[in-house]
């Protein structure tokens, strides 16, 4: 037994007896949960419910008036969009560690995607091909997306991308790094899909991006010195 | 049961102790591998290895064999996760074949030919990665490293010498030189070492030697790394 919640539950279990302990919750998460609910809400903190409780009684408890999505346990977990806020929080539902990160409507969804994908770029300790190399792709991908030169292409890759990764990372990290893409662009798709040019590829090399340094070095910037200017 | 197992269909006898790796490769059925090296203990980290065992994806050079085991290694999914790890480690680092030195005997580029890759895909990190000329007889490219640490592990274990280490985390990970300046030449590396001799890539480098066997006359150069199980048997050790 190695936190504090755990601690305090067995302590009630040895203090009232299992019987009264698994009274609470649902028949199969007895008990209670810790929730920190964090994000757009006006009343965040901890928040101890029985399991089975639904992500709309605590979103109505921690003041979210606005909320469009619930990222459960944490960058790793779940992406709960408002349509599913009916669902509850159990192992057999929605299990969690913990965290309740509330996002309102006037955040949007793919940035949270993309802050989710520096996030794990950033945590992978390096040790596997996979995870090392893979969330600095998916992050590229993601900025790319960002940028506005994203296309349905780069949305494939990073599918793919996400498959290798699930299947061959050495850990955890690794294997559920690109849920919150994944769930984002099954739930969001529209935050995706307004920043998606309507082109079937378009490199990450910006050519005329490129052409800015010359530019500045030549002094120039006549409409010649622009590629969609080329003849 | 008797000691076998099957790999894609093919039965593959063990001793106990082996992992599915050493079991497959001793059978002459070749897995694609990297960071495994036969003299070394398994370490799993590249995943170029990976398999589905009864259908779970593992890697083959830390699982252990056991009998039955019915393991899928040449189907088109996972040597399709085999072709984009390959396709990673050549973006990650700076792999010019045509200009390496390493080229024929470079087990990376064995395998992108073996699996069929033919292009890197991703776009290119090209990380800043100097050279280290500093040793009178030993070059270290960085540029190609692709962080096996078989170096590590032969100059700790083999050598005793502690010469290399990584640094860093996540995708700024990279090869380090054990010594204060950081430099080979203060180090006590010497071309001997198994340390030398290890590196899968080019990244560690016998000065002047590096056409001594003409590129055409290659390990790799006649016959594809995947014909080639028996350069990578398990060594048995006197007295294990």
């Amino acid at each position: 037994m190695n936190n504090v919640e755990t601690f305090a539950a067995a302590a009630l279990v040895a203090a009232r007896g299992g019987e009264w302990y698994r009274a609470i919750g649902t028949s199969k998460s007895t008990g209670t949960k810790l929730l920190s609910v964090s994000g757009d809400v006006a009343r965040p903190g901890i928040y101890e419910y029985p399991f089975g409780v639904t992500v709309q009684q605590v979103l109505d408890d921690a003041g979210a008036a606005n909320a469009q999505a619930v990222q459960v346990s944490g960058p790793s977990g779940l992406c709960v969009a408002d349509n599913e806020f009916g669902h509850r929080i159990a192992f057999e539902e929605i299990p969690t560690a913990g965290a309740f990160m509330v996002f309102n409507k006037d955040r949007d969804m793919f940035d949270v995607a993309q802050n989710f994908a520096q996030f794990f770029a950033h945590e992978s300790c390096g040790f596997c091909t996979p995870c090392r190399v893979g969330t600095t792709l998916l992050k590229n991908l993601m900025d790319k997306i960002g940028r506005g030169h994203g296309t349905q292409v780069d949305v494939t890759e990073i599918r793919q991308i996400a498959d290798l990764m699930q299947a061959a990372a050495h850990c955890g990290l690794g294997h559920t790094a690109s849920r919150p893409l994944l769930d984002t662009l099954k739930k969001f798709r529209p935050a995706y899909e307004r920043r998606l040019q309507s082109l079937r590829f378009q490199p990450a090399f910006d050519l005329d991006g490129a052409l800015a340094q010359a530019r500045q070095m030549t002094g120039r910037d006549d409409s010649g010195a622009h590629l969609e200017n080329a003849e | 049961m008797s000691n076998t197992f099957t790999v894609d269909g093919q039965e593959v006898p063990f001793e106990p102790g082996q992992t599915v790796l050493q079991a497959a490769l001793t059978a002459d059925v070749f897995i694609p591998h990297l960071c495994y090296h036969p003299e070394f203990r398994p370490h799993g980290s590249c995943k170029l290895c990976t398999v589905e065992v009864n259908g779970r994806p593992a890697t083959s050079c830390t699982l252990p064999a056991a009998a039955g085991m019915e393991i899928e290694s040449n189907t088109a999914e996972i040597m399709a996760k085999r072709r984009m790890l390959l396709q990673m480690l050549l973006v990650e680092g700076n792999h010019f074949c045509p200009s390496c030195e390493k080229s024929g005997s470079c087990k990376l580029q064995a395998l992108c030919y073996a699996l069929g890759v033919m292009s890197p895909h991703f776009d290119q990190f090209y990380p800043d990665r100097p050279v280290d000329a500093s040793h009178p007889e030993m070059l270290l490219d960085f540029n190609r490293c692709i962080l096996c640490e078989l170096c590590i592990r032969a100059s700790a274990e083999v050598d005793q010498k502690n010469v290399f280490a990584l640094s860093g985390r996540g995708i700024t990970k990279h090869l380090i030189v054990n010594a204060e300046s950081g430099r080979l030449a203060d180090t006590n590396f010497a071309p001997s070492d198994k340390a030398a001799q290890v590196c899968p890539v080019g990244v560690i480098l016998r000065k002047r030697r590096g056409f001594a066997v003409p590129i055409g006359s290659r390990p790799y150069d006649a016959q594809p790394i995947s014909d080639q199980a028996e350069r990578f048997k398990p060594v048995v050790k006197e007295g294990s």
